[in-house]
């Protein structure tokens, strides 16, 4: 619509808008986290939704304990590869549209443990990520920042049911959960949505 | 509800009179027949000097050292698992030394206070007979409870196998996990990408690694 | 199933010995296995507790661990000595100073390294104020698995904020301090830091005459906290237990005033003691021992000297300490923390052990929670102060 003609009508008092604006608007505006604590990252999460950094101005204040009730997912901590089962498995039990948030150095890529036999060098190999946070831990300014960031991000996801679902059906179906094997996880990455470029540098 | 304050006078007393190691293995030697405790010197200015159990008598002198030693060390704070490889021995000993002394094994040390007096820590270990086939050793979990989780996770990571422990399954990986991670020899599996840094074996191991492109130079 | 554990090749074994679920109690009911975690609103983080239950009773509770298992002894060993002092932080996320503190101490005794007296009472005052803000922020979690959704944590944060904003301002990072040296610490205080500090001290005996206000008599607390979760003495002993919990049981042993490491014979604190070790005895030993750590803190702030922040001659990067081993403890806001060092005289260690307190506090957890209901493990658990990082490692 022409800006012209809307701030025209906004002067008269009517106030005009979009589908897509007003259903984005609200669903950024009133983001149900999950509650889902890992490792010391948790920590500064917890920190963001209390006094002093205040997460409930977003509207994302209740973390929700069950993921049928949740739309964010912040996977704050080391994935292990002992929890990396459980973690896809509650992101298969959100329901649609979700969201994901990598807060911290080891949930984007295993971060200092990268070392490690057990530690799942980063959750993208498994589940799709919107926003990766670095840090270690990221201040809660910082985690804020990735809440405004997806909020802007969600204001820009288009309205096209028939084609989101046909889309998420597909990604489902695609989402198989790991079994703990004998020595790693099998599969240990998801080719489907972790297909990184090699790095090779002289 | 009162809450006591302590008036004890012995924990004025600052200085920690750990018992000579010597009169130690003296004493169980004596109290246990044929015990043969032996004292594990340790040259670092620590000063924690150890001793070494022998496995059979293992259990009887740790229950002596706990409930009729004029010690009472009825507190067991920690329980370590050492992989000894032949290579570290060597370092360790020398490259000339005895083949007796420089064949792998495990190890588990224990750590002891009193709760009743400033005592300790007195160190004392087992040692397995090697690194492959012959890897149990006496639990102490008869003896001090604490060594229950403790002991589970050795055999968790290290494979040392505790005999009369209740309740021993893997702790830290799970079940159907083959192999022991924390050993030295243990091969980790290769699933993280290698960002060539200048170290050599970083490099080479970043080219086998991944597959560099068919065409198109670098990147 | 007796013979597969009793085989040292097989690494295998069943989780837990099933009953069957349909055993039935001569009143005609079945028992249920539950698995509480890993994902879990009240757990503290990635922690498994499978329990069986009659009703709502406990029978049976073995808890599960390695969902955070990091590895840190295996990174530690290809790592320098001075390298692993950042990994020490992520051990106990709560208090990096005090972790920071005991691998310092270790290495220190491991090499033969003497500390300055100033250093001495830096380490005092911020292991100190770490140890505020554990305690106070484990009463918040615990009254918050309660019930008390949300109200106590906010006034602990607040005061946990204001702690950060000092070891911020101290060593550029709110949790993950990096504090410690071998021989001392890494950086002086800057100007003003102390009279900052002043006042956060000062300011803490009112805020906590506040907290107890509205807690310690709360007859919600009361009622769901007396008389659950007893600790025997011998059983703690004999567990290995440390810390508050163990203090809570009647057991008067305090590393501080044991080893009397660093310079905490020079100060005036009492040691509280429990009589009944129930989950309201350590619920009342946190508040307890914050009170006497305002007073250390208010006499290390008066007394501390001039003088050098680092032993001048303590070499940190590329230490090889002398072959040999050394075992070094604190008492940590969750128990007794020690570390374990071998050195073969290279400069990574050749096995270092961390003795976690969180872990070693939990072997009798299942005791504890026998004959009480779902609801009061939960509660059992938070009064028991685990943090998954130093768990699992």
């Amino acid at each position: 619509m022409d800006e012209g003609l809307k701030s025209e009508l906004q002067k008269a008092g009517i106030f005009t808008t979009t589908l897509s604006e007003i259903y984005n608007w609200g669903r950024r505006n009133s983001l149900w986290p999950l509650q889902f604590g890992l490792a010391c990252c948790a920590i500064e999460m917890i920190a963001t939704s209390m006094s002093r950094y205040d997460l409930a101005r977003f509207g994302a204040e209740v973390f929700r304990p069950s993921p049928r009730q949740a739309d964010l997912m912040i996977v704050s901590g080391t994935v292990t590869k002992k929890m990396a089962p459980q973690v896809v498995r509650l992101y298969k039990q959100m329901p649609s549209p979700k969201y994901v948030i990598a807060m911290g150095a080891c949930a984007i890529s295993g971060g200092p443990f990268k070392q490690g036999y057990n530690v799942l060098k980063g959750i993208d190999r498994f589940i799709p990520v919107d926003i990766h946070i670095p840090g270690c831990p990221p201040r809660p300014e910082a985690l804020l920042h990735a809440i405004m960031t997806l909020q802007r991000k969600i204001a820009g996801d288009s309205l096209h049911w028939d084609r989101r679902k046909a889309e998420e059906e597909e990604l489902m179906a695609d989402l198989p959960i790991p079994e703990c094997g004998v020595h790693d996880l099998q599969p240990p990455k998801n080719a489907k949505i972790w297909n990184p470029e090699p790095v090779i540098r002289g | 509800m009162e809450h006591r304050l302590p008036a004890s006078p012995h924990m004025e007393n600052m200085s920690v009179n750990i018992p000579e190691i010597q009169s130690v293995a003296d004493a169980i030697n004596d109290a246990i027949a044929g015990a043969g405790v032996l004292v594990i010197e340790n040259e670092n200015p620590s000063g924690q000097h150890s001793l070494l159990f022998q496995n059979e008598h293992a259990v009887a002198c740790a229950r002596w050292l706990k409930q009729e030693s004029p010690w009472k060390l009825d507190y067991l704070s920690n329980v370590t698992g050492i992989d000894w490889t032949e290579d570290a021995l060597k370092v360790k000993f020398g490259k000339d030394a005895e083949p007796e002394e420089t064949r792998g094994f495990l190890e588990s040390v224990y750590h002891l206070y009193s709760m009743e007096a400033p005592i300790g820590p007195l160190v004392f270990r087992t040692r397995t007979g090697n690194r492959s086939d012959d890897v149990s050793l006496p639990s102490m979990t008869p003896v001090w409870r604490s060594a229950e989780l403790q002991e589970r996770e050795i055999f968790d990571l290290y494979g040392i196998h505790f005999k009369g422990h209740p309740d021993l399954r893997r702790l830290m990986m799970w079940d159907s996990f083959e192999g022991h991670p924390m050993r030295k020899d243990y091969v980790e599996p290769d699933d993280y990408e290698y960002e060539p840094t200048p170290h050599a074996d970083v490099l080479k191991k970043s080219a086998a690694h991944q597959n560099p492109p068919a065409k198109g130079g670098d990147q | 199933m007796s013979e597969m554990l009793n085989d040292p090749m097989m690494g295998t074994g069943p989780q837990y010995e099933l009953t069957a679920s349909s055993e039935h109690s001569p009143e005609g009911t079945e028992r249920m296995e539950v698995s509480m975690g890993p994902h879990h609103p009240s757990t503290h983080g990635v922690f498994r507790m499978d329990v069986e239950l009659d009703g709502e009773t406990i029978t049976k509770l073995k808890p599960v661990f390695g969902y955070l298992h990091r590895n840190h002894e295996k990174i530690a060993e290809g790592t320098s000595y001075l390298g692993s002092m950042p990994y020490t932080d992520r051990l106990d996320y709560f208090n990096s100073m005090t972790n920071n503190w005991a691998y310092a101490l270790s290495v220190e005794t491991l090499a033969g390294i003497e500390v300055p007296e100033r250093a001495e009472y830096m380490r005092v005052i911020t292991a100190e104020l770490s140890r505020l803000q554990n305690h106070v922020c484990l009463i918040g979690f615990l009254v918050q698995d309660m019930g008390a959704l949300g109200t106590p944590l906010m006034y602990a944060f607040r005061e946990r904020e204001r702690i950060l904003d000092l070891f911020e301002s101290l060593s550029g990072a709110r949790m993950m301090c990096n504090y410690m040296r071998f021989g001392g610490c890494r950086c002086d205080f800057p100007q003003g830091w102390i009279e900052q500090a002043h006042q956060v001290v000062e300011a803490f005996p009112k805020f906590l005459d506040e907290f107890e206000a509205l807690l310690s008599e709360n007859e919600v607390l009361m009622s769901r906290s007396q008389e659950v979760g007893v600790l025997p003495k011998d059983l703690a002993i004999d567990a290995g237990v440390t810390g508050p919990i163990l203090r809570a049981s009647g057991v008067n042993y305090d590393i501080r005033k044991v080893d009397g490491y660093g310079i905490y014979d020079r100060f005036d604190f009492r040691v509280p003691l429990g009589d009944h070790g129930d989950t309201y005895d350590r619920y009342m030993m946190r508040i307890l021992e914050m009170r006497e750590s305002v007073k250390i803190l208010r006499q290390a702030l008066r007394d501390i000297p001039e003088g050098d922040f680092v032993h001048p001659k303590a070499k940190s990067r590329g230490l090889r300490p002398p072959a040999g081993e050394a075992y070094g403890r604190i008492e940590a806001p969750k128990g007794e923390l020690g570390f374990y060092l071998i050195s073969d005289k290279s400069p990574q260690p050749y096995r270092f052990r961390v003795r976690p307190p969180s872990l070693i506090n939990l072997t009798i957890l299942e005791d504890m929670c026998l004959g009480h209901t779902i609801a009061d493990s939960v509660i059992i658990l938070g009064s028991v102060d685990i943090v998954l990082g130093e768990v699992d490692r």
